[in-house]
C-alpha cells in the first residue's frame, strides 16, 4: 500500500467522495448488499443504492472490492514519545493506513508513561500534526506504570485518553486494581487487563508445555493468564467497571469470560491475530519473532480462542503491535524483546487465514475490526450511519499479497510473517473523507 | 552410515544411524589415548575456535585436548575479559571470529537456541557444547559410547535419569539419543524438577528413587543446582540428599548389582551420590570423561576432517 501525505489534523477539511459500487459490510447496520456511500465534509452523508454525488465530489470505483466502515485497532504501541528508535507517531500511523486501519489506541508504556495529561496532549498533538489515522490514546492505570499508585485519571479521561492500561506489565496489587476499576466509573472507559501473574510467568519466554520442555526454553503457563482474568473478572463484578482483557491467549480465559458474560458481569476481550494463526511451535526454530507476551500457544489454546472470536465471547481482534529494532529481535531467543508488528499484517492474515477457508465469516471479522471495538471504547468510528466519521476501509478479497517487511511503512520489521503469502489484503483507506493509502498507486 | 552434516547441534535431529556413526568413530579413536605420542595428523591446517559463553572445565578441556590431538589449531575464547564483556552481542562476537575463517565453532552458551542460531548465521560448522536447557549432544554420545563398553550393546537397555530434569540439557540430548537406539528410559524426580509433558518424548516418569532404580541397567544421577532452592523448587539440599540421594544403602536395596552408575559432573558429592557411590565399583564416571575425548575427537573429524584425510 502506498500511504499518501495527508496530515489528520492542520485544519485539513474533511474531503467529500462517494464510494460507487462496492460490496458494502457494515455489521453495525446489519448491511451485506452492493450500494454506494458517499461522505460529504468528512462525515458519511449516507449509504445506499445508486446515490447522487454532489458536483467535484471525488468517484471511486469499487467494483467487486468490499466497503467496510474503518478499522480500528485498539492496541497499538506507537513508542513515542521517548522510544523513537523503534516507531512514531507518524510511522505507526502510517503502517496503520497501510494495513487498513483507520483509528487505532496507543498504549501508554511510552517514555515517560502516558499517565499525565502533559503526555496525553504531546502525544494528541503529534497526531495532529504528523498522524495520518485518528490516535486515541491508552491512559496509564497506575504512575509510572509502577503498579503502587493510581494515576490521574479523571484528567486523563479529560484530555482524551479512551482507556486505561499498565500494558506490559499487570497490576499485581488486587487492592489498587480495585480501586482503579472504581475510580473509572465515571469516565464511561474501559480498564484494560493485561492478565499475567508476574509469579507465575516469571523468566518465562515461551508457553509452558510439550515445546517448551522439548526447546529448553523456561515457559509461562497458561495458568498465569487465567488467574489474573478471574480476578479480574471477580473485581469487575465486585465494582460494576468495565475491564477489558487485552491479547486473551487461553482456552481458559475464554471459558472465564463466556461465563462472566452469560452472568452479566461487563467484561470484554480482545484476541490478536498471531494466536489465531500461529501456535507455540513457531518457536522451534528459535526465531526471536516467534517470541511475544502472551506467548504463542497451543493448538487446543489457538481453537479455543477462535471459536471465541466467531462466537463473541472475544469481541474484537486487536495488533498489540509492538515494534522493537533489529537489536532487539535478532540473537539469542531467550534475551530477545517481546512482541511484534501486526498493523501491516493484520488485515491479510485474517482475511487468507480465516475468512477464506470459510472458518469465520467476512461480516464477522469486520465487525470484530469495527462495530465491536467502536462500542467497547466509545470511539467515534465503526459503523456507515449518517453522521458517523468518514472513514472506510476497502479491501480486495483477491489481492494477492506477498509479506515484505522491507515494504513496511513502520520503522520496524520485527514480525514472524515474512515471506507469507496470503490472498485478500486492503486496497484502499479512507480518513475523514481522504484516501490515504492505496494499494493501486 | 557417511556422516553429511555441517553441523552438530541436537541428539533430537539425528537419525539412530548417525549416533551410532558417531559412537562407531569415537571408538577408534580412543586407541590415541593410550600412544606414547599423542598426535594424529587428521586435522593438520585445520582450526577450532571454542566459544565459551558458560563456565566450563572438562567440555572445554576435552574439546581442546581433543582438537590438538588430532593436529587442528584450537583457540579458545572465553566471555569473561573479552569484547562481550565490553558489551558486544553474541551474534556480532561470533561473525567477527567466523571473518578469520575457522573450519568449526564450538559454542557453549546459557541461551537454549544459541547452537541452532550460530549455524543458521555462520558458514563454518557448528558443534554445540551445551545450550541453556536445551542439548547437549557431545555428553550424550560420550554417555552411549560409555555404555556400550560396559555393556556390550544398546537394544533393551534400560536407564533411569534422575535429579533436576526441568533443567537439564543432558537429559535432554540423552532422552533423545537413547530411545533412538531402543533404550527404556525412566526419568525421575521431586515433581517441580520434572518439565511438564515429557511423557510425550517417550519416557516413563517417577517420583520415587526407589522406584526408579529399581531393574535397570544404567542410573544417571545430575546435578542439583543451588539456585533451585532459591527458586523454590526444593525446600532444602538436607531434604533432596535425604529423598533423592544415591546411597550405597539405597543401590544395595533397590538397584541390580551390574548397575552402572553415571554422572555428567561436576557431582555434588553428599548430595545427589554419597562418596562410597561416587568412587565405588559401579561408578563409571571417570569413564565417562575420557570417553568425552574420544567422542569429541570423533565429532572434529567427521565434521572438518573426512574431507581426504585418514586419521
Amino acid at each position: 500500500m502506498t500511504v499518501r501525505d495527508f496530515a489528520l489534523g492542520l485544519g485539513a477539511r474533511g474531503g467529500t467522495l462517494v464510494i460507487r459500487n462496492g460490496r458494502v459490510v457494515d455489521p453495525a447496520n446489519g448491511v451485506d448488499a452492493v450500494q454506494d456511500v458517499l461522505i460529504v465534509d468528512g462525515v458519511v452523508k449516507q449509504a445506499g443504492p445508486k446515490l447522487a454525488a454532489p458536483e467535484g465530489a471525488t468517484v471511486i470505483d469499487a467494483t467487486g472490492k468490499v466497503v467496510c466502515p474503518g478499522f480500528i485497532d485498539v492496541h497499538v504501541h506507537l513508542r513515542e514519545p521517548g522510544l523513537e528508535y523503534k516507531e512514531t507517531v507518524a510511522t505507526g500511523t502510517r503502517a496503520a493506513a497501510a494495513g487498513g486501519f483507520t483509528a487505532v489506541c496507543a498504549m501508554a508504556n511510552t517514555t515517560p508513561v502516558n499517565d499525565n495529561r502533559a503526555v496525553t496532549d504531546y502525544i494528541l498533538a503529534k497526531a495532529q500534526i504528523e498522524g495520518v489515522v485518528r490516535v486515541f490514546p491508552i491512559g496509564a492505570v497506575t504512575r509510572g506504570l509502577e503498579g503502587e499508585a493510581l494515576s490521574e485519571m479523571a484528567e486523563l479521561a479529560e484530555a482524551g485518553c479512551v482507556g486505561y492500561s499498565d500494558d506490559g506489565k499487570p497490576v499485581m496489587n488486587s487492592a489498587l486494581y480495585r480501586r482503579a476499576m472504581e475510580y473509572s466509573l465515571p469516565f464511561g472507559a474501559p480498564v484494560i487487563s493485561h492478565a499475567e501473574c508476574a509469579q507465575l510467568s516469571k523468566g518465562g519466554a515461551m508457553n509452558e508445555g510439550i515445546v517448551s520442555t522439548e526447546l529448553g526454553i523456561p515457559g509461562t503457563p497458561a495458568a498465569a493468564e487465567d488467574i489474573m482474568v478471574a480476578r479480574d473478572i471477580i473485581l469487575a463484578e465486585t465494582t460494576a467497571a468495565h475491564v477489558h482483557i487485552a491479547h486473551l491467549s487461553t482456552s481458559g480465559s475464554v471459558r472465564l469470560v463466556r461465563d462472566a458474560k452469560a452472568r452479566g458481569v461487563h467484561v470484554t476481550a480482545e484476541v490478536t491475530p498471531h494466536h489465531l494463526v500461529l501456535t507455540e511451535d513457531a518457536v522451534r526454530t528459535y526465531d526471536p519473532n516467534a517470541k511475544m507476551n502472551p506467548p504463542l500457544r497451543s493448538k487446543h489454546d489457538t481453537e479455543a480462542v477462535l471459536e471465541g472470536l466467531a462466537d463473541g465471547t472475544i469481541d474484537c481482534v486487536a495488533t498489540d503491535h509492538a515494534p522493537h529494532a533489529m537489536s532487539e529481535k535478532e540473537g539469542e531467543f531467550d534475551q530477545a524483546a517481546f512482541g511484534i508488528v501486526g498493523l501491516e499484517t493484520a488485515v491479510p492474515l485474517l482475511l487468507d487465514r480465516l475468512v477464506r477457508p470459510g472458518t469465520l465469516p467476512l461480516g464477522t471479522m469486520v465487525a470484530r475490526l469495527t462495530t465491536d471495538p467502536a462500542r467497547l471504547f466509545n470511539l467515534p468510528g465503526g459503523s456507515l450511519a449518517p453522521g458517523r466519521p468518514g472513514d472506510i476501509t476497502i479491501l480486495d478479497l483477491e489481492r494477492e499479497l506477498r509479506i515484505e517487511p522491507t515494504r513496511f511503512h513502520s520503522k520496524s520489521r520485527n514480525t514472524p510473517f515474512a515471506g507469507w503469502t496470503v490472498t485478500g489484503a486492503p486496497w484502499m483507506t479512507i480518513v475523514n473523507g481522504h484516501v490515504i493509502a492505496t494499494a493501486a498507486d | 552410515m557417511a556422516w553429511t552434516r555441517k553441523d552438530l547441534l541436537t541428539m533430537r535431529e539425528l537419525e539412530p544411524a548417525e549416533i551410532v556413526t558417531l559412537v562407531d568413530t569415537a571408538d577408534s579413536l580412543q586407541e590415541i589415548a593410550t600412544r606414547d605420542i599423542k598426535k594424529v595428523p587428521a586435522l593438520r591446517g585445520k582450526t577450532v575456535v571454542n566459544l565459551f559463553y558458560e563456565a566450563s572445565t572438562r567440555t572445554r578441556t576435552s574439546f581442546e585436548i581433543a582438537g590438538k590431538w588430532l593436529s587442528a589449531d584450537v583457540i579458545n575464547f572465553s566471555a569473561s575479559g573479552s569484547s562481550a564483556a565490553k558489551g558486544e552481542s553474541f551474534l556480532d562476537t561470533a561473525k567477527n571470529i567466523e571473518a578469520m575463517s575457522p573450519d568449526v565453532v564450538v559454542v557453549r552458551h546459557s541461551s537454549a537456541g544459541a547452537a541452532e542460531l550460530l549455524a543458521r548465521e555462520l558458514k563454518c560448522s557448528i558443534v554445540n557444547a551445551g545450550d541453556g536447557a536445551h542439548e547437549h549432544p557431545t555428553q550424550a554420545l560420550l554417555d552411549l559410547l560409555t555404555i556400550r563398553e560396559k555393556k556390550g550393546h544398546f537394544e533393551g537397555l534400560s536407564v533411569a535419569i534422575v535429579g533436576d530434569i526441568a533443567h537439564s540439557r543432558v537429559a535432554r540430548s540423552n532422552i533423545h539419543g537413547m530411545r533412538k537406539l531402543g533404550m527404556t528410559v525412566t526419568v525421575a524426580g521431586p515433581p517441580t524438577l520434572i518439565p511438564p509433558f515429557i511423557h510425550e518424548l517417550g519416557v516413563k516418569v517417577s517420583y520415587r528413587l526407589e522406584e526408579a532404580i529399581r531393574d535397570v541397567d544404567v542410573i544417571m544421577m545430575l546435578r542439583v543446582q543451588h539456585e533451585r532452592m532459591s527458586g523454590g523448587l526444593i525446600p532444602s539440599v538436607r531434604e533432596y540428599s535425604r529423598y533423592w540421594g544415591l546411597t550405597l544403602d539405597k543401590l544395595r536395596a533397590h538397584a541390580r548389582p551390574d548397575v552402572l552408575i553415571m554422572h555428567p559432573g561436576p557431582v555434588n558429592r553428599g548430595v545427589e551420590l554419597s562418596p562410597e557411590v561416587a568412587d565405588g565399583p559401579y561408578s563409571v564416571i571417570l569413564d565417562q570423561v575420557t570417553k568425552g575425548v574420544a567422542v569429541r575427537m570423533g565429532v572434529l573429524f567427521l565434521l572438518a576432517g573426512s574431507k581426504g584425510a585418514e586419521a
